[in-house]
This record gives structure tokens, C-alpha cells and sequence, in this order.
């Protein structure tokens, strides 16, 4: 499979502007062959979810550290799964704390990134996780 | 520094320390397989003498410290007059749980305040805002209206503390709550001290918390200059910052260049406003990150004063020596602390609060070792304020003006920093200075281009962080971490409803109308936005006005 007909959205839900983590991440998705978008920033979960299925991705990165992800992130895929998107694979990164992780994972994110995340391994991680939607895994 | 005959015989004597003694050396023990560079990607020569400083002149470059261009510092005496100021940066959940924490801090010997605000009050919206959404209180302190405020400063002794209010689109209107509090707590304008930071170009370059477009965001500052200038003889209106480029990724010089390109456009802006610029230029502030480069760091804190007194004697002609001063904050680098071994960045802040004040800092932020996972608890927090006080009283630095002056090492290197800013202001000139660079996307294409080769210089392990890419742990002791209750989203939410609910609502319009008025011609905005604090118009109501009036800026998406 290509990595260049996966498309993956990368965005800032809320309204911390710390976008120094998101846009190195696209950049490093971007090397390796993805489609990327970047939204900008201060987005909200219906934004985002809007962005999503108007470009038609296969994925969304989140990237969080104003410490709202445990009301911003879950509303994401919730939100998808109203639109009847859900097999669009969301995963996350930023300050999180650990203890938080569990129940991101509950309400439907699928990674979550922390502090000091290689490039690579995140780079890895979408290669395994992300397929084309429509494609069987 | 030398006569070109003792260079010429100090050139001889290195070829042959080189031939003979080094080489021997090196036959031995090769040097490391590092590249020595600064985090600036500066390469770094194995040994610095006065070769390394060419048509070096005392008296010219550096001069004696409280003079001209004020090199080795702005005061004759520094630390030995007075020490830095220790501030602390603070402020989460409601006004009552930051105006304890300020309580606290006062007593542990802080002795300035720093108030942080959440994001919704750096963007300009109102608690209950749709978008305030799960922000309330988790970043800073949740202000709506001059209620807050006065709780938030309540018992403070406003007239013998200073307090640093980092916001910068709606600084107008958190100026304007605080002077109004203030004067409700029985103080006088003339009698408060303290800093805005205001800065909003640098929030287009790299924080990315603004309201409207530059250009509109550039008038509103003129006219808190003008109200500051008129009314508020002892406030800073505006604080310049560099601390926030480099969180996003810039390099050492970068952030000189740019933030000093900013000090430029808002000089300009104040002259052009009318004013003298020997009137605000001695009141205005800069403020700087200190990262892990300890000499680089030093070298651009040098390189910062002799720029910037040159700018403003040169190209500005200020005639008072008080403007040509860059007084300067700094903040230890919240950006390389590691969420791996949290203790590992005790030392880490030590290093860089070293640097700061080697540097001549006037007042200093270190960062507490859990700042990677949330706000400091109150143990992290008196870690890092003891660090400060154990530099100020136990390490002897502060004994002498600035002891590295001097060191050819140092020396070349704030030459080379101060050469390689001057070349970005110059580009920044060229462009038609910082706002139309800030629109063309300029500053912030350099800033993510550096932030991403630095990340790619981790991931080939070109540069080593301590427990990230070296030196690994697998098993970690967590340590302990400030939660904030959702609770205070909604009691913050109720206490602006009932405000809203019993102002005198025709007052309040009126306010806002003449807000609006002001904001669409020529008066003064800074005054009007008073009148709506008065009023107890909220901080969302006043940036409304501003967003209909110049509509909301929307950024250039650049990666």
C-alpha cells in the first residue's frame, strides 16, 4: 500500500495555540509520503469533524495541551459516529496525563502520543493503523 | 583588546600549540564524533583567544556597565544594588484560588506578581462562551469582568508590589479592569506598578492567541501608549517577547531578531501616534527565554542591550539614556523541560536561571519541574522560586557586574549573535518592517522550518536530551500534578450571569456603543474601554466590538 493515498487531517481542537507539535508532525507525515492537511488552529470538535469528511481522510490527529482534552477529544468521535464516520481512525497528542489515557482509549481515541514521542514512532504507528477507508485491513 | 602586533605574535604561538601540543593530544585522544555547535547551529571552535575578536574596542563594545551601550548591563552596580526580581508566574481555576496562590507566594519571599489567564481570556471570550468549552481556569485564571479582577487582587498590596499581566489582545481590557479595581480598593493610578504584555506581533509569529488582524491590533496599542503614557506613570503598557518564538521552536537568534523587529515596530508606532519617544521608549520592557545553550543564552541577553540601544539612540535619536535601556524578564525554557525523569528539570532550570542572570536579567521566571503535565503544584512551585534564592544568595554570582565579561569566548559570541540579528532586521526592513513580515508569513516560516531540523537533530540523536533520547528509563515514579476541578467552569459561568444580570444594562450599552464609536474613528479606544469596565461590560462584550468593527484575523495555514 502507498502511504501517499492515505490522507490525514491534522488539527488543534480549542484554543491553546501552541501549534509547534502539530505542524512538526504534519511536516514528518508529509516526508514519509502521507496526503496531510492542517486545519489551524482554535478549531472546534465540529470543525474538526466537518474538515474531516469534506476532505474525506482516513485519519485525524489531534494535537491538545490546554488540558481541555477530556472534554474537547471524546466529543470528536462522538461526533463522527453521528456523522457515520467512525471508521475514520482518531488519535491524539500533547500534555496528557497518563492517568487520562484509559479513558481516551474508552471513548474511542486510538493512540495517544505524550511528550517526547519520537517522530519515527508516530510515523510507524500510522503506517500500521491507517488504511484507506473502504479497504479491508 | 590587543595592538595587531600582539595578535600577529599570538597567532605564531597558536600555529605552533597547534602543531605541537594539540597535535600530540589529538594523536591520543581524538575528540568526541560531536558536531559542536550552539542550538542556534552555530558551529563552536575548540578554543577561543583574542584573535577570535578583531578591532575589539573596550570602550566601544562594551564600555562600563549603566552606560552606553550598556553591554555588561544597565545598572553600574546590578545584583549588588538590588537582585532580580523573583515572579513567578501563577494563576488557575477562579480569582479565589489565584489570589491565594499570590498570598502564598508573597510569603515564600516572591516579590513580584504574574498573573496567568486562561484561554478564553486570551482570546477574548466570555466563560460561557461555546468555544470556552472545557478551557475555563485550566490554563490560568478565568477573568470576565472587573469583578473577577477585584477578587483576584483582593488584600494585595497593590501599591508595593508590581504585577506582570501577560495578555496581549485584550490587554486594553484587562489594563483597564485592573486600574478600576485598583481604584476601587482605594489606590491611585499614579501609584500602580506593574507590566502588560501587550506584545501582539509575537502572537502572530508564534503564541497564536489574537482577535483582530495586525494592523487594527497596532492601532489599539498606540492608544493604550498614549493612555499609559498620560495616565499610569508607573505601568509598563508593553512588554516585548521573544520567550514565546522560542517555545514555538525558534532559535536563539532568531528570537533576538525577531522580538527586537517587533521593539521596532512598536516604537514606530508610538512616535507616529504623536508621542516623544523618550515619553514611553524608558517604559518599555522586553522579555526572553533562557534555553540550555548556557554561553549562547548569556552572549544573546549582551548581544539584546547593544542592539537595542543602538536602535533606539541611532535609529530612533532617543536622547535620554532611559530609552536606550532593554530592560528584559526572563523565563527559564518551558519548552525543554521533559515529561521523562521530572526531576532531571530541576537541574535543568538551575542551568538556565544561571544563564539568565549571568546575562543581567531585571526579573526571572523559573519553571517548576512538573510543567510538562500541568500547572506547578505548590511544592514545584517553591522548588523553583528556592532555586532562584539560591543563586541570588548562595552561588556568589551576583557578587560582581557581569563576570563573563570579558571571556573571548563570550565575547565572539555575542559579536556573532548580534551580527546575525542585525541581518534578519535588516530582511525585516527590507520587507517594510515587522507588521507587513507578520503578513507575508515571514518570522513564522523561519520559526517551523528551525523547530523542525531541531526535531529531526533529536531523532538522529545529533543532540541529546537527557531521559528522551538518552539515558532512558523504562519505569518512572510519577510524581504529583495540580488537577482543576470542573466545578469552577460552572460557578465562574453563574458569577458572570448574575453580573450581567444586575449591571445597569442602558449604562452598559451605552458603553459599548461608544466603545464601538471610538473604535471606527479617531478617539482614544483605551478610554472607552474604561468606561465599559465601569460599566461591568465583559470581556467578550468589549471584543465583540473590536471583531465587528475590524473583523477577525484568520492565519496564513503554513507548515
Amino acid at each position: 500500500m502507498a502511504a501517499s493515498t492515505v490522507r490525514i487531517l491534522i488539527a488543534k481542537p480549542g484554543l491553546d495555540g501552541h501549534d509547534r507539535g502539530a505542524k512538526v508532525v504534519a511536516r514528518a507525515l508529509r516526508d514519509a509520503g502521507y496526503e496531510v492537511i492542517y486545519t489551524g488552529l482554535h478549531q472546534t470538535p465540529e470543525m474538526i469533524v466537518n474538515a474531516a469528511i469534506q476532505e474525506d481522510v482516513d485519519a485525524i490527529g489531534l494535537s491538545i495541551l490546554s488540558g481541555a482534552h477530556m472534554t474537547l477529544l471524546p466529543r470528536v468521535v462522538e461526533l463522527l459516529r453521528e456523522r457515520g464516520a467512525d471508521d475514520i481512525v482518531v488519535f491524539a497528542g500533547g500534555i496528557i496525563p497518563e492517568e487520562d489515557i484509559p479513558a481516551l482509549r474508552a471513548a474511542g481515541i486510538r493512540e495517544v502520543f505524550l511528550p517526547g514521542t519520537s517522530l519515527q514512532s508516530i510515523v510507524q504507528w500510522v503506517a500500521t493503523h491507517v488504511r484507506p477507508r473502504g479497504v479491508a485491513a | 583588546m590587543s595592538t595587531s602586533e600582539e595578535i600577529a605574535r599570538l597567532a605564531r604561538e597558536r600555529r605552533r600549540w597547534e602543531e605541537t601540543t594539540l597535535a600530540e593530544s589529538l594523536a591520543r585522544q581524538p575528540e568526541r564524533p560531536v558536531r559542536f555547535a550552539t542550538l542556534s547551529e552555530a558551529e563552536v571552535a575548540r578554543l577561543y583567544t583574542p584573535e577570535d575578536l578583531p578591532g575589539f574596542d573596550y570602550l566601544r563594545d562594551l564600555g562600563f556597565p549603566g552606560e552606553y551601550p550598556f553591554t555588561r548591563g544597565i545598572h553600574p552596580t546590578m545584583y549588588r544594588g538590588r537582585l532580580w526580581t523573583m515572579r513567578q508566574f501563577a494563576g488557575f481555576g477562579s480569582a479565589e484560588d489565584s489570589n491565594r496562590r499570590f498570598h502564598y507566594l508573597l510569603a515564600q519571599g516572591q516579590t513580584g506578581l504574574s498573573v496567568a489567564f486562561d484561554m478564553p481570556t486570551l482570546m477574548g471570550y466570555d466563560s460561557d462562551h461555546p468555544r470556552a468549552r472545557g478551557e475555563v481556569g485550566r490554563e490560568g485564571v478565568a477573568v470576565d469582568t472587573v469583578l473577577d479582577m477585584e477578587i483576584l487582587l483582593r488584600d494585595l498590596p497593590l501599591d508595593r508590589v508590581t504585577t506582570s499581566m501577560t495578555i496581549n489582545a485584550p490587554a486594553n481590557v484587562l489594563l483597564a479592569m485592573y486600574i478600576v479595581a485598583a481604584e476601587r480598593a482605594g489606590y491611585r493610578w499614579d501609584q500602580l506598578g506593574g507590566t502588560t504584555q501587550t506584545d501582539i506581533l509575537k502572537e502572530f509569529i508564534a503564541q497564536k492567541e489574537w482577535i483582530v488582524p495586525p494592523r487594527p491590533s497596532m492601532r489599539l496599542i498606540q492608544d493604550m501608549l498614549v493612555f499609559g503614557t498620560r495616565h499610569l506613570p508607573r505601568w509598563n503598557v508593553l512588554s516585548i517577547s521573544g520567550y514565546h518564538m522560542r517555545e514555538a521552536g525558534a532559535t536563539a537568534v532568531q528570537e533576538l531578531a525577531f522580538t527586537l523587529a517587533d521593539g521596532i515596530a512598536y516604537v514606530q508606532a508610538g512616535i507616529e501616534a504623536g508621542l516623544d519617544v523618550d515619553a514611553f521608549a524608558p517604559r518599555l520592557s522586553f522579555f526572553f527565554d533562557c534555553h540550555n545553550d548556557f554561553f549562547e543564552e548569556i552572549a544573546k541577553f549582551r548581544a539584546a542591550r547593544r542592539l537595542w540601544a543602538r536602535i533606539m539612540r541611532e535609529r530612533f535619536r532617543a536622547r535620554h539614556p532611559r530609552s536606550w535601556w532593554l530592560r528584559f524578564h526572563t523565563q527559564t525554557a518551558g519548552v525543554s523541560l521533559t515529561a521523562q525523569q521530572p526531576l532531571n528539570n530541576i537541574v535543568r532550570v538551575a542551568l538556565q536561571a544561571l544563564a539568565a542572570v549571568l546575562g543581567g536579567t531585571q526579573s526571572l521566571h523559573t519553571n517548576s519541574m512538573d510543567e510538562t503535565y500541568a500547572l506547578p503544584t505548590e511544592e514545584a512551585v517553591t522548588v523553583a522560586l528556592r532555586t532562584q534564592q539560591i543563586i541570588a544568595y548562595e552561588s556568589g554570582v551576583t557578587h560582581t557586574v557581569d563576570p563573563l565579561g570579558g571571556s573571548y569566548y563570550v565575547e565572539a559570541l555575542t559579536n556573532r549573535m548580534e551580527a546575525e540579528a542585525e541581518a534578519y532586521i535588516r530582511t525585516i526592513d527590507e520587507m517594510g518592517g515587522m507588521v507587513r513580515a507578520v503578513e507575508l508569513g515571514f518570522p513564522q516560516r523561519e520559526i517551523a522550518e528551525a523547530s523542525y531540523r531541531y526535531q529531526q537533530q533529536l531523532e538522529r540523536k545529533e543532540r541529546i536530551i537527557v531521559g528522551v533520547n538518552e539515558f532512558v528509563v523504562p519505569e518512572e515514579r510519577p510524581i504529583p500534578i495540580l488537577r482543576i476541578d470542573p466545578e469552577v467552569e460552572r460557578r465562574q459561568i453563574e458569577r458572570l450571569r448574575r453580573v450581567r444580570a444586575e449591571r445597569d444594562a442602558r449604562r452598559a450599552r451605552a458603553a459599548l456603543d461608544a466603545l464601538a464609536r471610538a473604535a471606527e474613528g479617531s478617539g482614544n479606544t483605551m478610554e472607552a474601554v474604561v468606561e465599559c469596565v465601569r460599566a461591568h461590560c465583559t470581556l467578550g462584550e468589549i471584543c465583540d466590538v473590536f471583531r465587528a468593527v475590524y473583523g477577525e484575523y484568520r492565519e496564513p495555514a503554513i507548515i
